[in-house]
């Protein structure tokens, strides 16, 4: 069924009636050319690229709960390409150019919003910082702009402009096309356009181990059976080490929780995001009124999906501090996600050192905005077996070439 | 707002603490040749296990270093032990 203004209208005068389910729920074959763990956005990304670009193949998503019910589910929805390094700009710059087109190509409204994301600057040396970063970005290929503080007063008036405040605001690094979107519908939509090109996703099957024959793995064992596939892709997040175990691989990765935060509804009060690294907070206004705030990741390692209490009061206090005419208003929901950390901050695709299986993992707390990128990327390498020219810094040998990408300490932040 | 056990100061705030690795990991000999690989994997590579842990943590005004068992899911802390030995 495709979705259009006239469907809309004609199901409004008809009482809803006419909707069909969106995709399908079949039960698991006993084989397929590929299998992907994980039916988050990276893991149904990669099932229609997959299906699109690289077909005829048979594709299976497997999923132990429910389609984006992980950090797709759980993030702020920024979607930006703002980076320091070649590599990751080309990386992230293909996932905005994606994102780009998205909603036409999908068939389904992601709401992507391009309203610009500010970072804001708290002194002269860090204008200085921000015009390298500014200079870097563009010549990665890529918007970007430093904006004086009269130019930042005039989008965001609601910020801390006094010259009292803890961190005064000198100015920020620009991006036009970064933005958010509906992180459910992005699941939701590349759901359905692979399932109508004939993916199986499967939903409630936990993948508790992998068939592994003559050292290559062949496919993986869940709870609804026995399921063979050429290859295995994982793109499971922040449970990467606990899936990487049962397959005999040890990963660079720590898994911790990262918070975020989601107001009342309030009227329109900022049309950008709004990123202030010196007070640890971030927020952007979601369609329905709400605002929906994120800072930086805890500092215990944890797969527990709750956030603990010391960042809650870092990020909601630096919020305050950044924009205090929000003091007042009450938190509806607080939730956290698990997010995968590297050790410098970039994600890993490719080979996972077991033949047969390749990795999607790494985003750490940056994996919604390159769900589309990851998802081109992964699906490519799990056609070809090789990488793409895209993907290939993000390689795991980087870890023993020593050939790190170290976005962490490019930006100064934990990602 | 949890509170970690340091074995020499006691409960306290668990922002006076910092997680610094796994425990268990040797640091290879640096004297001898070690290879990329082993290097790396002493660096970077980790179990980061789903409940039980047996990690390395600092407690920062005292600047010991301990062992913290505890689970990563509860965010229990189970036991935490001095890295020191008695001088005997």
């Amino acid at each position: 069924m495709t979705y259009s203004a006239f469907r809309l209208f004609r199901e409004g005068l008809r009482g809803q009636r006419g909707w069909t389910q969106a995709w399908r729920s079949p039960d698991p074959a006993a084989e397929y050319d590929i299998v992907i763990v994980g039916g988050g956005g990276h893991g149904l990304a990669t099932a229609y690229y997959l299906a699109k670009r690289h077909g005829p193949l048979r594709v299976a998503v497997v999923e132990k709960g429910w389609l984006g019910g992980g950090n797709t589910g759980r993030n702020t929805t920024v979607i930006r390409s703002n980076y320091f390094f070649p590599e990751s700009t080309a990386l992230y710059d293909l996932s905005v150019q994606l994102y780009e087109g998205l909603s036409r190509e999908l068939n389904y409204n992601i709401m992507f919003s391009q309203r610009g994301m500010l970072v804001t600057c708290h002194s002269e040396a860090e204008m200085e910082m921000g015009a390298r970063t500014v200079n870097a970005i563009r010549l990665n290929g890529t918007d970007a702009d430093l904006l004086g503080t009269a130019q930042v007063r005039a989008l965001a008036p609601i910020l801390n402009f006094s010259p009292d405040a803890r961190y005064p605001i000198h100015g920020a690094i620009w991006q036009g096309r970064a933005g958010t979107a509906r992180h459910d519908a992005v699941a939701w939509g590349y759901a359905r356009a692979a399932d109508s090109l004939g993916v199986d996703i499967i939903q409630n099957c936990e993948v508790t181990g992998f068939v592994v024959e003559g050292g290559t793995c062949k496919g993986v064992e869940t709870t609804r059976g026995t399921i063979r596939a050429g290859r295995v892709g994982m793109a499971v997040a922040g449970h990467s080490s606990a899936l990487g175990t049962r397959a005999g691989i040890a990963l660079p990765i720590q898994s911790y929780a990262l918070q975020a935060f989601v107001t009342e509804p309030v009227k329109p009060i900022i049309d950008q995001v709004a990123f202030s690294p010196a007070y640890g907070a971030y927020f952007s206004q979601s369609d329905r009124g709400g605002l929906v705030i994120g800072g930086g990741l805890d500092r215990v390692p944890s797969y527990g999906q709750r956030g603990n209490t010391p960042l809650h009061d870092e990020v909601l206090g630096g919020l305050v501090d950044f924009a205090p005419i929000l003091a007042r208003t009450k938190l509806l929901r607080h939730w956290a996600g698990i997010v995968d950390v590297t050790p410098d901050s970039s994600p890993i695709l490719g080979a996972s050192g077991l033949p047969g299986l390749f990795l999607n993992c790494g985003w750490g707390t940056g994996g919604f905005k390159a769900i589309p990128a990851g998802g081109y990327l992964f699906a490519h390498i799990l056609a070809e077996g090789a990488h793409h020219d895209i993907s290939r810094p993000f390689d795991l040998d980087r870890f023993v070439t020593g050939r790190l990408i170290d976005e962490g300490a490019a930006a100064g932040i934990a990602h | 707002m949890q509170r970690f056990t340091c074995p020499f100061c006691g409960l306290r705030d668990e922002r006076e603490f910092s997680f610094a690795g796994e425990s268990g990991k040797t640091r290879p000999d640096t004297a001898a040749e070690v290879s990329d690989a082993d290097w790396s994997a002493y660096l970077f590579t980790g179990t980061n296990p789903r409940g039980r842990t047996d990690e390395i943590w600092v407690h920062t005004p005292c600047q010991e270093y301990f062992r913290m068992i505890r689970d990563t899911v509860t965010m229990e802390v189970l036991e935490t032990v001095p890295l020191r030995r008695d001088p005997s």
